[in-house]
């Protein structure tokens, strides 16, 4: 793990500094657009200011030098405030978002997964692996559109932001968190569609692998009624394959919601992440990647430790 | 299951299979494998249907310039946000009737203060439209002069917005034709790339085994636990803006490949580890056939239809990366025309509101990527016609 993080900082650093030119460029190509022009000496100066100046591997050493030791993120250079700042409540509201999301989209899979592989060819099986088709079919950013316009078409309503008006500069309240309930659901259904129908497909899939077996057929022939000779052996056995894909949610949510963020507004990590791309505010942009990485990495690990906590096979088995 | 099968998740084992009468025994023994396939993948109805849809969204692809009635750089201020047009095929006049398909034409209103224009029908005028009218030139495959499209209005000005017009008064039709051969065809040169990469990366993992395999492995494991939209979103804001569209283009499809190898190195490792140990390997090398004869004559061919149902289902998630770069503004960027950037369009909900024609481009996203999902599904069903 701490390899990997290594290795994920020296990218999110080369990815971040790879644009040609830096944040003073744009920001002087930004001053001349208006007329106004900028000396060399003072350019020079804020180059040195920001640590511009040196070679890249030092740049990145100083970076991760300051990350560690004094949990110090850089500054950000649009916003001229300490990265810091700005980024935690983002991440948190993203955590929350993301986890909300794995709730839904677990919750709503296993059931109806299991209904449509016990009832296969039913009319509800139909339409489940109807709507399975679709939900991976649209991308995400198109059904928030989608939504977004028939909510504010025909039902009159924002569905914009995590927020209403009056609690979104507020501090944290009960009545702040009972609004941002309110306004969750939405992301969290776009976010989950995707993940929900594949999962239906996936734990559709292998019940039905199960219940070709001859234990089912034994059970059966003993006499076990029907409900009790599913959820005894079968679901539980296709189970762990349905675990087993929960690592690679972690990072698809995160993937999701930074692109559905944007379109929604949510003052999640999504939109700050892009605008510091597009203006070369590398630390910030940094940060984020970095910061999101670890996320994800440790979601997986998570993951990974719950899938051994549930699969006795695995903890044995060679890797 | 393996994991990539659990990983696009779409695979369903059908647990049933028809079994040919005795008739057709001696047809069914003598077959040889691609026509065992055949059959298989004509009795998954959806998957045959998705291919024809693929072919069509394909022949949108090269034949573009002539389906599309305008020119895509045509633009008319007069019909900014022009609602889509319905279209009338039986025209009442006083002679009888008679099919003829025809518009009607527009009654624009400009509000002075809002500066907005309202459209009606104006049921007065009418525009006939007519098969093979000439209007803009155009080079067919870049070598035929041509000034003939499909369909058109009789009269070459006349105002013909079947999906409706957009910002500057272009025809969405003709630019969700045009967007067509982009679209379509970045989905086609990332997986070209990513398949290049997986199988190169995935034969040697699979081949050899031992330090190499798990070296591999251990970067395939990385790239998908890193979460790729923030990073892509970085690599693609290093795209320079000043760059030509073609140049753009490929970054792009370098940038989607990138992420998009690993499933299709999995997959061909996956096969390549389970044919080593298979007899006719065994009797190759016995035989003394050199390792690079060994891969490609008797190895490849046997999962070869395996890599073409991958294929197929890499396709859709290449389409709709791209789109969602795009609509970022961080993918392809107009004059290219794309679904992606056409989507870009509507990204507020003021146009959208306006316009809600604007979100068509979306239709044709989820038509290509369930018509591509679809025939990856059969074809992989087909591809092994023994199981």
């Amino acid at each position: 793990m701490i390899p990997t993080l290594f290795v994920i900082s020296v990218v999110a650093f080369m990815v971040i500094s790879l644009p040609p030119g830096d944040f003073v460029t744009s920001y002087v190509a930004n001053l001349s657009s208006q007329g106004e022009s900028v000396e060399a000496a003072v350019i020079e100066q804020m180059r040195e200011r920001y640590g511009l100046d040196q070679p890249v591997y030092i740049q990145y050493l100083k970076w991760m030098r300051n990350i560690l030791f004094e949990g110090d993120f850089g500054k950000s250079f649009v916003f001229r405030r300490p990265v810091t700042e700005l980024i935690w409540q983002r991440l948190t509201l993203t955590l929350v978002l993301a986890f909300c999301t794995l709730v839904f989209t677990y919750s709503v899979a296993l059931p109806v997964g299991v209904y449509s592989a016990a009832k296969q060819y039913s009319v509800g099986d139909y339409v489940a692996t109807f709507l399975g088709f679709i939900g991976v079919a649209i991308p995400q950013f198109l059904l928030a559109l989608v939504l977004m316009y028939v909510a504010f078409k025909y039902f009159d309503q924002s569905v914009i932001g995590l927020f209403s008006l009056e609690y979104r500069e507020a501090a944290w309240s009960w009545g702040k968190v009972v609004d941002l309930l309110k306004h969750l659901w939405i992301p969290v259904i776009i976010l989950g569609i995707a993940g929900t129908a594949m999962l239906i497909r996936i734990m559709r899939a292998n019940l039905l692998d199960e219940l070709h077996k001859p234990y089912v057929l034994t059970a059966r022939a003993k006499g076990l009624s029907e409900g009790k000779l599913l959820f005894k052996y079968p679901v539980r056995v296709a189970l762990n394959a349905y675990v087993s894909t929960a690592q690679y949610r972690v990072p698809e949510m995160i993937n999701a919601s930074t692109v559905i963020s944007v379109v929604l507004s949510l003052p999640t990590t999504g939109p700050l992440l892009l605008e510091a791309l597009m203006q070369q505010d590398m630390y910030l942009a940094g940060a984020f990647i970095l910061l999101l990485s670890t996320l994800t990495i440790v979601g997986t690990l998570v993951s990974d430790i719950a899938l051994a906590w549930v699969d006795p096979r695995i903890r044995y088995r060679e890797v | 299951m393996s994991e990539l099968e659990l990983e696009v998740g779409l695979h369903v084992r059908e647990g049933r299979r028809e079994r040919p009468s005795a008739q057709e025994d001696v047809e069914y023994y003598v077959a040889s494998q691609w026509r065992l396939m055949w059959w298989r993948f004509r009795r998954h109805r959806l998957a045959v249907v998705g291919g024809i849809v693929t072919i069509a969204f394909y022949l949108v692809v090269v034949f573009a310039e002539f389906l599309a009635p305008f020119s895509p750089e045509a633009y008319n201020g007069r019909y900014t946000y022009a609602p889509p047009q319905r279209l009338h095929l039986i025209d009442h006049t006083e002679d009888g009737i008679r099919i003829q398909p025809y518009v009607y034409d527009y009654k624009v209103e400009v509000d002075q203060v809002a500066l907005r224009r309202t459209f009606s029908v104006d049921e007065s005028a009418k525009h006939y439209l007519r098969f093979l009218a000439k209007a803009a030139p155009y080079e067919l495959f870049g070598l035929i002069e041509m000034d003939v499209h499909l369909f058109g209005p009789v009269e070459e000005d006349a105002p013909m917005f079947l999906l409706g017009a957009d910002r500057l008064g272009r025809d969405l039709l003709t630019h969700l034709i045009y967007g067509t051969r982009i679209s379509m065809t970045i989905g086609l040169v990332g997986v070209a790339l990513s398949l290049f990469l997986g199988i190169l990366l995935g034969a040697i993992s699979g081949y050899y085994g031992g330090s190499v395999d798990t070296l591999i492995q251990r970067v395939i494991e990385f790239v998908r636990s890193i979460p790729s939209v923030p990073l892509w979103l970085g690599l693609a804001a290093a795209v320079p803006l000043d760059w030509p569209p073609l140049r753009v283009y490929f970054m792009v499809t370098v940038i989607l490949s990138l992420i998009g190898w690993t499933n299709l190195a999995r997959a061909v490792r996956g096969r390549f580890l389970s044919l080593r140990t298979e007899d006719f390997v065994l009797a190759a090398r016995l035989d003394g056939a050199s390792q690079w004869r060994i891969i490609w004559r008797h190895m490849v061919p046997s999962f070869l239809s395996h890599i073409i149902a991958s294929i197929t289902l890499s396709i859709p998630f290449m389409i709709i990366n791209e789109t969602t770069l795009s609509f970022l503004g961080l993918g392809l960027r107009p004059p290219i025309i794309s679904w992606g950037v056409l989507l870009q369009a509507a990204q507020n909900i003021r146009a959208v509101a306006t316009a809600p024609w604007l979100l068509l481009p979306g239709g044709a996203v989820v038509t290509a990527v369930l018509a591509l999902n679809f025939l990856g599904e059969g074809l992989r069903d087909a591809a092994d016609p023994y199981g």
